[in-house]
């Protein structure tokens, strides 16, 4: 991360004095104030939830004479607790930024070469409906698939499936939280969800395991994190970087990349060998806990510090913290976990190692998320599938339970088990999003049909047919965001401020096309005024209080044991399946093994990745407010490693992976505070889109050195962190 | 009379940045200044390291320098709080404060004036927090009467160990960061 240290802050002071000279404008102030006119004004709020990532919090906008001044927490709503993290403090960032799609596209160049010309709307519209038509009518309307990203794509799915396209992928799944969820649905019988029901604030000891808070912006969690450092909490660290999270901690761990579930193993086996687990829940609750306890009798502390390099005294010490603590002792289940291809049986060690702790629906630990109903929409019914979806044929994933991206762009590719031929893309800039870019542009260079609804460019934008412009989320209505969690709610998205251009919000596009392909009926709402108000209706909401206060209250429900809720497990044996038939049955390990990672070829060293407060995967580079915090990303390298390989700190460097390919050139950050044999970089740089004026080969880009990928077996899951790269010095 | 001053809890501080970023929103900076920042400091040898990141700023100090060597009395001290302030109207644009504070927290706002951090004087005056202490996600700032021993940064002052930046150059700063 790149500090606004005094000495750039200087800098930029010293630039200033250039253009304080040029400039010829004398300062005209018109009361005897502070150094800047203090904000005056006409100010009107509107409140609206956030979309600057995934975790949707609630804020409210400030509009001054007409324009987006700030947009700041909602104290109403239990994500933000009426305080936002950067990236959603920086929203007029993203409606002010100069790069985005201001009109819609077509394209005139060979694709990959970003040549368009600007249409109008109809032409856009007619032009992708057209092709949708006959692709439809040459191979099927499963052949056109969506790619998703957001709450935007809710009504271009809708339509889809209306029009008969069942086929969709959301990288969310496979690329991110997909391993975590599947392990603790084969161990408890539930998926986690977001936000995840994790009980920071009231925990007593806290374990992150690859799990970067305070880096990684999840809002309410930094939140209760924070409140759990100044609560003393005991914190563990699992990370080969020190992180911000680790320097708060009491222990930090700097694993060995890759031996995650070596060390996790061992935690067990300490609090089984050393009858420190939670006897009364795993006899109540436990399915098959000898044949675990047996299958892990071997994982010793001495066994792991071979494996991950953390002393076993360590290990035991670590192990006895969390068990003094529980049930208020959690280990942090992750979020995005897709690393090592055997990602889904490490969610599952880290499910079981929380169920020895006893703290399942246990203040402190994992708490019993509460929700809320909003009726639904009196949509007519869809036309039923006639073909299986394309992305996984013959459950070759038996326990992916949502799409499987690599699968779909597999399909895409081979045309089995059917042929996709169109692809329509909102808001997942699949080049770095999926691993092996070049299986996307072989995919994408099967398609009659590509089109790309977004805010902003991005590689995938330069592939497209079509391009059409999406107003960024303080500018549109959306579907009401119905969260799950400490209790159950809703929140309303409204536009606060016209679009700059003339971009579209994505449900207007959604029911254009619905008119266009016949299937105008399943839009049957005027606006989305009308829809939220009918659901509203339905459900006994006041519409506009709704609208005046952006949250509504669910329902006070106990979430945890003390309060008085029930436990209950949805697995087949009615219990948290230590041992589990279903896997044994489909030809897995039944219980957790440990796999050692490859090692690394002589020269190279592993290569992995996390993210930066200030910005979202490769959707923020060219925020008005976040590019100044943070325009390129760093490869962070151990000091001493980068003094061996002649590296200073500050320099440019490029990176190879063993495949040869080649990254753009990025900063050496020559730092104590990683492994020597670890480089880190934040993912999301490196664009290579000419469209992204202010972010073009910045830094550079993780997701292109990730070639070789392994494909988790259980559920799909592809890994980023299985590629070792080398240096190549600027000439 | 108030005298205001700031405490941040540096172990409860990630670094975020968004104390930067609503600074910027609330006060208008102009793109590519930045009135607060944030600084790490790494300290230790792999694996033995400590980390202190701080978000800084004008340190609104009781021995301001760059009032007392400002030519026009522009860059004063504000009554209400005894907060530093710049008249931006009677500013020359000389840089001499630029040159005396030695936390470089000044730059000369495109409009040909010092500019830096006011403590939100305009939200303070409204009860509010400032902009930065009232954003941060971890809670980590804390802004009252340093005179009032019953305020919150006195009571926190009073229970935690804390150090200032630069307490050698003599200027008594008001942001205390408690460790």
């Amino acid at each position: 991360m790149e500090q606004l240290s005094r000495r750039r802050f200087l800098k930029i002071s010293a630039a200033t004095v250039g253009a304080g000279a040029v400039g010829s404008q004398v300062p005209v102030v018109s009361s005897l104030a502070m150094g800047s006119k203090p904000p005056a004004g006409k100010v009107e709020t509107i409140p609206t939830y956030c979309e600057m990532c995934f975790w949707k919090c609630g804020g409210i906008a400030h509009i001054r004479d007409g324009k987006l001044w700030k947009f700041e927490g909602n104290p109403l709503d239990p994500m933000s607790k009426g305080r936002l993290c950067p990236r959603g403090t920086a929203a007029p960032g993203t409606h002010n930024d100069p790069d985005r799609i201001s009109k819609p596209l077509i394209r005139t160049g060979e694709r990959g070469k970003e040549e368009f010309k600007a249409v109008t709307w109809g032409e856009a519209l007619d032009y992708v409906a057209e092709r949708m038509k006959k692709i439809a009518a040459e191979h099927g309307p499963e052949s056109i698939a969506l790619w998703k990203h957001g709450t935007g794509s809710r009504f271009f799915e809708h339509v889809m499936r209306a029009y008969g396209c069942i086929n969709k992928g959301a990288p969310s799944f496979a690329q991110c939280r997909g391993p975590r969820d599947i392990g603790y649905l084969l161990t408890y019988g539930t998926g986690l969800g977001s936000p995840e029901p994790t009980d920071i604030a009231n925990t007593k000891c806290l374990v992150l395991i690859g799990t970067h808070l305070g880096e990684n912006m999840h809002n309410t969690q930094v939140q209760e994190f924070a409140q759990a450092v100044a609560n003393k909490a005991t914190i563990i660290v699992v990370d080969p970087r020190y992180s911000v999270a680790a320097s708060k901690a009491k222990y930090w761990l700097p694993v060995k990349p890759g031996t995650d579930m070596a060390l996790i193993l061992a935690w067990c086996n300490v609090l089984v060998a050393e009858g420190l687990y939670d006897k009364e829940f795993v006899a109540k609750h436990g399915h098959g806990f000898d044949k675990f306890a047996a299958a892990i009798k071997d994982s010793t502390p001495e066994w792991a510090e071979a494996e991950t390099g953390i002393p076993a005294a360590t290990i035991r010490a670590t192990a006895r913290e969390m068990a003094i603590a529980r049930p208020a002792a959690l280990v942090h289940p992750g979020r995005r976990v897709n690393w090592y291809g055997d990602d889904a049986q490490r969610g599952r060690a880290t499910a079981l190692l929380n169920a020895l702790l006893g703290n399942w629906g246990r203040k402190g630990g994992l708490f019993i998320q509460a929700g809320m109903k909003v009726a639904g929409y009196p949509f007519p019914k869809f036309p039923e599938a006639t073909k299986p979806k394309a992305d996984n044929p013959d459950h070759k994933w038996p326990f992916a339970d949502e799409e499987v991206t690599t699968g779909l762009r597999e399909a895409t590719i081979t045309g089995k088990p059917y042929p996709i031929k169109g692809w329509v893309v909102y808001a997942s800039n699949l080049n770095h999003t999926l691993p092996n870019e070049k299986e996307t542009i072989e995919a994408i260079n099967k398609l009659d049909l590509l089109v790309v609804v977004d805010t902003h460019p991005a590689e995938i934008t330069g592939y497209a047919d079509v391009v059409l412009p999406d107003t960024m989320f303080l500018e549109r209505h959306d579907d009401f965001y119905v969260g799950w969690g400490r209790q159950g709610w809703a929140a309303i998205r409204q536009p606060v401020i016209a679009p700059p251009g003339e971009q579209k919000p994505a449900w207007w596009m959604a029911k254009e096309l619905a008119n266009r392909l016949g299937v105008g009926q399943y839009m049957p709402f005027k606006d989305m005024d009308e829809y939220l108000a009918a659901r509203c209706e339905k459900s006994g909401i006041d519409y506009a209080k709704f609208r005046k206060e952006g949250v509504v209250m669910g329902p006070k429900d106990p979430i945890t044991v003390e309060e008085g809720a029930g436990i209950a497990f949805d697995t087949p044996s009615g219990k948290v399946e230590f041992y589990s038939e279903q896997l044994a049955k489909a030809g897995f390990d039944p219980v957790p093994k440990y796999t050692a990672p490859e090692a690394a070829p002589a020269g190279f060293f592993r290569l992995v990745t996390g993210r930066a407060p200030v910005h979202t995967f490769s959707r923020t580079q060219t925020n008005l407010l976040l590019r100044d915090l943070m325009k390129e990303n760093e490869v962070w390298v151990n000091a001493e490693t980068a003094a061996k390989a002649g590296l200073k700190h500050g320099q440019y460097v490029k990176l190879k992976n063993q495949d040869g390919v080649v990254s753009n050139r990025v900063k050496v950050k020559a730092t104590q505070r990683i492994r020597p044999d670890t480089l880190y970089m934040v993912y999301g740089f490196g664009h290579t889109s000419r469209l992204l004026k202010s972010a073009y080969l910045m830094g550079a880009s993780a997701a292109q050195l990730n070639t070789r990928y392994k494909v988790d077996p259980l559920m799909g899951g592809t890994s980023i962190h299985q590629n070792f790269v080398t240096f190549e010095k600027e000439a | 009379m108030p005298r205001f001053g700031m405490v941040i809890d540096t172990l409860k501080c990630v670094g975020c940045m968004d104390c930067v970023v609503a600074c910027q929103t609330e006060n208008d900076v102009p793109q590519g200044y930045c009135r607060d920042w944030i600084v790490t400091e790494t300290r230790g040898a792999f694996p033995n390291l400590t980390l202190e990141i701080r978000s800084e700023r004008c340190n609104h100090c009781d021995n301001p320098p760059c009032v007392t060597c400002c030519p026009t009395g522009a860059s004063h001290v504000e009554d209400f709080g005894r907060t530093v302030q710049v008249t931006a109207n009677q500013c020359i644009g000389c840089k001499a404060c630029l040159a005396a504070c030695p936390y470089g927290a000044r730059f000369v706002h495109p409009d040909g004036y010092a500019d830096k951090c006011t403590f939100c004087l305009h939200r303070v005056k409204e009860g509010k927090d400032p902009a930065c202490v009232s954003v941060c996600p971890t809670h980590c700032m804390a802004f009252g009467d340093l005179d009032d021993p019953k305020s919150e940064v006195s009571r926190l002052l009073a229970s935690r160990k804390y150090h200032t930046l630069l307490p050698e150059a003599g200027t008594k700063p008001r942001v205390f960061y408690l460790t």
